[in-house]
């Protein structure tokens, strides 16, 4: 009760903060000399606002106060205690709590961390900050407002969905928000860099260090998404191409290339607009991811109940920030007197504009698979679902081409260059291509496309390996980054090549057997939780050499709600997993068995981490430098 | 200079036209080709020619009608006022239940019978897929 109150004042005193701050940048913006003692401890005061605001509901989480309506929908007096804390994001209200909180703390931080440039440029950002931070707000307090009553008082809480109740999916709202948010900053930043006309290679480098900061956690929220997805939902897959997890995708894919181009931007100043349009829609797509995933318009396998009336506030809100951006985009922006005379068809920056026409081409493949059906609904009310195939189709034979820009670009040099060491360019290609002819060979399906993709995979991997001892420390980031790529394409590819499965329907004590494996389901057992009872299915699988593993993969039926979940058992190694899933059918004996060997599938994972360190590598390098 | 300077533009401008060009028609064929429609078992029941692509089938799953056996799984699809039989070889997902929404991906073999290839996991017990709320009706 309490906690519910000092949450609900705290959040309208943090937006009457907002329109202060706005009201007060706006006054001061000639007078800039407040901007370190008044403005500065504005901001914190409305950071710290949300932070107890945030706590409350933390609190009130804590203490199962049945009164908040939040709470009431979301947790229950049995949830262990770390789901309980988790469960405050877990939720629409939690969450968008949380996406204020981290909006607020990054314009803090900005402020602090930005005494060395124009004041104008800072006060500036802050305003464009707040606009979005006041919209939060409003969202927040009025569609939204984690701090509603019940009365009278319910004694138990409905639940929290028990597919989120897993330490991965704990943390991974959280992340994602550092990330989704942190393009926030970017989006503020440019829209002020663009009306003060001060895009610069200075401004550049210092906008870079939030670009990948912010492309660090997306890269990483998304991994957590993904492990998540790989042993909760028991398909025994990483990616689905579902709308929801398209949407995390494409401010990652501009993310990307944002990056990329402000590499350019901040060595040779061109390519400014583009910078500028990319910041704007690198931000737009995360708020829209979040307007998608809340609003309940997409159709997704992972879509939990909710309100579509939210969907329109948020609607509304990003045409005008859209509309904002243009306007300033348009009216502002000077194009300088860019120097295209000494542009080059063989240098670095070429092989970037051409890498980013890929991204692009992979961001509109996705947002068209994406939000085409949301469109045909509206128009033809026709019910439809793009698929992965569709996906693969568009993406698969474009990744080629891809991969190999990012093996030869980045052996170019800025301006205008010849290519350098030939031999070991052309020799590398060769033992690619032998390499990848053995690899498929034993493939009948795809074995074109299959095996030039491996090749072009296995290119990129060794060019950027032999860099590491090649160069040393030189590039070191980029290199760790494309690395991991080049890993990553190739653990999907041997991961989708070589992964075998077996469904079946057992019974206890039955024994499923074909040429790959020989599957006994030895007998069950009952565990009871505190929130759960949950049955294990022990197996024993033997594999064509006659490997035996141990296997107990289980059930999960929840109280509260009332949902079963299913926990595989995964049995990790270096080269691959072994993943079984159980689920019992209604009414009968048989239990449904999905048993799969995945190869590679650990170094998907290692892959990702080794992408997202190499923008670590680059941040700290950047930091240290200074 | 000059000269080179607006060919360059020229060539960029129609480099970027061609390739957007080219993504629109890739887009929107792999589109026709790759989409899954959805229909409910009265559509079906309405059908003048059985399709031959993969279309998803959705409603509710009819009270004691699921089946299982070792290799197959069949159950029946109801929207209440038609019904369509429904085999299928693979792996339930977990809110697969008697009277609950499910949406099932495959093909027709006829106006009676479908062949699944995929069950769709839901991750809210009262979460219907919009198509199914449709599909039933206010109910």
């Amino acid at each position: 009760m309490l906690f519910s109150v000092i949450g609900n004042y705290s959040l309208l005193l943090g937006l009457f903060f907002g329109l202060v701050l706005v009201y007060f940048s706006a006054k001061n913006f000639r007078n800039p000399k407040l901007l370190d003692t008044k403005i500065l401890s504005f901001t914190f005061l409305q950071f710290f606002l949300v932070v107890i605001s945030f706590l409350c509901l933390v609190l009130s989480f804590v203490v199962s106060d049945f009164s908040n309506e939040t709470v009431f929908n979301n947790s229950h007096t049995t949830k262990p205690f770390f789901y309980k804390i988790a469960g405050t994001w877990g939720n629409h209200e939690g969450s968008l709590l949380l996406w204020l909180l981290v909006l607020t703390l990054f314009i803090l931080i900005f402020l602090v961390r930005t005494k060395n440039q124009p004041i104008k440029y800072r006060i500036l950002t802050l305003v464009f900050q707040q606009i979005i931070i006041i919209g939060f707000f409003i969202f927040l307090i009025k569609t939204s407002n984690p701090f509603n009553y019940i009365h009278p008082i319910p004694t138990e809480g409905l639940g929290l969905n028990p597919i989120l109740q897993d330490p991965a999916l704990a943390i991974h709202p959280p992340i994602l928000y550092l990330g989704y948010v942190g393009s926030s900053i970017i989006f503020s930043s440019v829209l002020a860099a663009t009306t003060l006309n001060i895009v610069s290679k200075k401004w550049a480098s210092h906008i870079k260090k939030w670009a990948l900061s912010s492309w660090i956690f997306l890269t990483l929220g998304i991994l957590l998404g993904s492990i998540w997805a790989y042993y909760e939902l028991g398909w025994g897959g990483f990616w689905f191409w579902d709308p929801v997890e398209n949407v995390s995708l494409m401010p990652w894919l501009a993310l990307t290339t944002l990056l990329h181009c402000i590499l350019v931007l901040e060595k040779k100043l061109i390519l400014t607009s583009w910078v500028i349009i990319l910041s704007i829609s690198t931000f737009t797509l995360s708020m829209s991811g979040t307007f998608l995933v809340r609003s309940g318009i997409l159709n997704s396998v992972h879509t939990f109940a909710n309100d579509p009336e939210r969907g329109l506030f948020i609607l509304i809100f990003l045409f005008s920030l859209i509309f904002l951006s243009l306007f300033i985009f348009f009216f502002f922006h000077k194009t300088s007197k860019n120097n295209l005379s000494s542009f080059f068809w063989l240098s670095k920056e070429t092989a970037i504009i051409i890498n980013n026409w890929f991204m692009m081409y992979f961001l509109s493949v996705v947002l068209i698979g994406t939000i085409y059906p949301i469109f045909l609904d509206v128009l033809s009310s026709q019910k439809i679902s793009v698929g992965p195939p569709f996906y693969h189709k568009l993406i698969i034979p474009f990744l080629i081409p891809f991969l190999l820009i990012m093996a030869i670009g980045p052996k170019l040099k800025w301006i205008k260059s010849n290519l350098e060491d030939k031999i070991y360019l052309i020799l590398l290609l060769i033992i690619s291509i032998l390499l990848s002819i053995l690899i498929v060979k034993n493939f009948t399906s795809n074995y074109l496309i299959n095996s030039i993709l491996v090749l072009s995979a296995l290119y990129l991997f060794f060019i950027t390996l032999r860099d590491f001892f090649n160069k040393g420390f030189k590039n070191l980031a980029q290199n760790i980054a494309h690395f991991g790529f080049s890993l990553l394409i190739l653990s999907i590819l041997f991961n989708s090549l070589f992964s075998s499965e077996i469904i079946t329907n057992l019974k206890v004590g039955e024994t499923f057997e074909n040429i790959k494996a020989k599957i006994v389901f030895e007998s069950i057992s009952q565990k009871e939780e505190k929130n759960y009872k949950s049955i294990v299915g022990n197996f024993i699988v033997q594999d064509s050499k006659g490997k035996i593993e141990n296997l107990s993969p289980e059930l999960r039926i929840y109280n509260q709600p009332n949902i079963a979940t299913s926990e595989a058992d995964i049995k990790t190694t270096l080269l691959s997993d072994k993943f079984m899933v159980i689920n019992i059918v209604q009414n009968q004996e048989f239990f449904n068995v999905r048993y799969q060997v995945k190869p590679f599938m650990l170094w998907i994972w290692i892959s990702v981490i080794l992408i997202s360190f190499g923008g670590l590598v680059s941040f700290v390098k950047k930091e240290y430098e200074k | 200079m000059y000269g080179r300077k607006v060919k360059l533009r020229f060539l960029f401008v129609a480099l970027i036209l061609i390739s957007l060009i080219l993504t629109v028609f890739l887009v929107l064929k792999s589109l026709e080709e790759n989409v899954v429609y959805f229909q409910s078992p009265s559509e079906i029941k309405a059908l003048s020619e059985l399709d031959k692509k993969k279309i998803r089938v959705g409603g509710m799953v009819k009270k004691n009608s699921i089946s299982v056996k070792a290799s197959e799984v069949k159950f029946i699809i109801t929207d209440l006022k038609n019904e369509i039989n429904v085999t299928y070889t693979g792996a339930l997902p977990n809110l697969f239940a008697e009277e609950k929404g499910v949406v099932a991906e495959g093909f027709l073999k006829d106006r009676n019978f479908f062949s699944a290839t995929k069950i769709l996991a839901k991750h809210d017990e009262n979460y219907m897929p919009p198509e199914v709320k449709e599909a039933l009706g206010e109910k």
